[in-house]
């Protein structure tokens, strides 16, 4: 009895790829540990060392991504966009509403520049993760 | 946020899409929407509520959207990870993947929705009752509450998501690859363990800082 509509095909599923979801994931946990730290010592003024030392990384980490990402050539750029733009949005949203709250409390200055940087790379990060997760098994045009 | 849990599909199998049919007809996959369209207003009108919520910060507005969409959270999670995922294991591989096609993208428009009333709507609370304050008794709660959150979304954006939208687009495919989504279904069986005890830790929390 054979019926087979599922492919066992492994090519898309084995090729070798640079490590951007994992990246990115190493990227999430860094501004998610700052945003923690952060939001422990709120309302109250929190020192800023710890948490701009590990948003500093997690740019530097988001931004190797990115070049890993533009060096790709075989990769399905058209599926990466769709999923991108959309989540993007969606994560705008997100990312936005806890900027409102922040900003509704009264959080300002260096601490809501720190904050809002965190938020950004969190929006940022996630659609690129989310993209490269669908693409990567997508076939090349 | 375990969206669903599934044994995998072996390596390499090949799986009959569809079911019903006389064996080798290989009848097309039905049409599905990764994201539910109609699904986006309801999305919208819950995020508008937690934001006129916060925006009047009234107490029963914010506790309303935090307990509400809590429960829902963790009652899903635990749900999906213990009673749905199991028996999903236990079904043909036809049959669990017409239920996913069906779950999944629901999950993926209501989990991210729960989560960020939730939160928003719990922070504005805990600064409403003083539990942000560092003297405050609840402080350290609120704390460990913030730890097991980030903890959540690591293993939600960073594993699951990434799995559930690429195991949807699999299957939007003529010919789906069961090695694939057997592969990225495995991520789930993983990831139930953490992501059940980081709820049940979060009941712990929740129910300390509400009796307190």
């Amino acid at each position: 009895m054979s019926s087979p509509e599922f492919s066992a095909g492994p090519d898309l599923v084995n090729r070798k790829l640079p490590p951007v979801a994992e990246i990115a994931v190493l990227s999430m946990a860094l501004v998610i540990a700052g945003g923690i730290f952060m939001a422990a010592h709120l309302p109250a003024h929190p020192p800023l060392g710890l948490a701009e030392v590990l948003l500093v990384l997690a740019v530097v980490v988001v931004v190797t991504n990115v070049v890993l990402l533009a060096r790709l050539r075989d990769f399905a750029w058209g599926s990466f966009f769709l999923v991108a733009k959309w989540s993007l949005l969606a994560y705008l949203v997100i990312a936005g509403m806890l900027e409102f709250i922040f900003v509704f409390d009264g959080t300002r200055g260096q601490i809501l520049f720190v904050m809002s940087c965190m938020l950004a790379v969190f929006a940022v990060n996630v659609p690129m993760l989310l993209a490269f997760s669908v693409a990567r098994y997508q076939p090349v045009p | 946020m375990t969206d669903v849990v599934a044994t995998p599909v072996p390596a390499g199998a090949a799986v009959p899409l569809t079911h019903g049919g006389p064996p080798g007809a290989a009848g097309p996959a039905q049409p599905f929407q990764i994201v539910p369209l109609a699904g986006l207003p309801i999305v919208a009108v819950a995020l508008a509520g937690v934001v006129v919520a916060i925006a009047f910060n009234k107490l029963w507005g914010i506790d309303f959207f935090h307990v509400v969409a809590g429960a829902l959270w963790t009652g899903i999670d635990l749900f999906l990870g213990f009673i749905i995922g199991p028996i999903m294991g236990r079904m043909s591989i036809p049959a669990r993947v017409e239920f996913s096609k069906r779950l999944m993208p629901k999950m993926l428009l209501l989990m991210p929705t729960l989560v960020i009333c939730t939160l928003a709507a719990g922070w504005q609370l805990a600064r409403h009752e003083g539990n942000l304050l560092a003297s405050s008794p609840n402080h350290g709660w609120v704390v460990a509450s913030m730890v097991v959150v980030g903890v959540m979304a690591i293993v939600a954006i960073g594993l699951l998501e990434p799995a559930n939208l690429a195991v949807l687009f699999e299957l939007k495919k003529p010919v789906p690859n069961g090695h694939l989504i057997g592969k990225l279904m495995r991520r789930f069986i993983y990831t139930a363990g953490v992501t059940g005890a980081m709820q049940v830790a979060t009941l712990v929390i929740m129910t300390r800082l509400a009796s307190s």
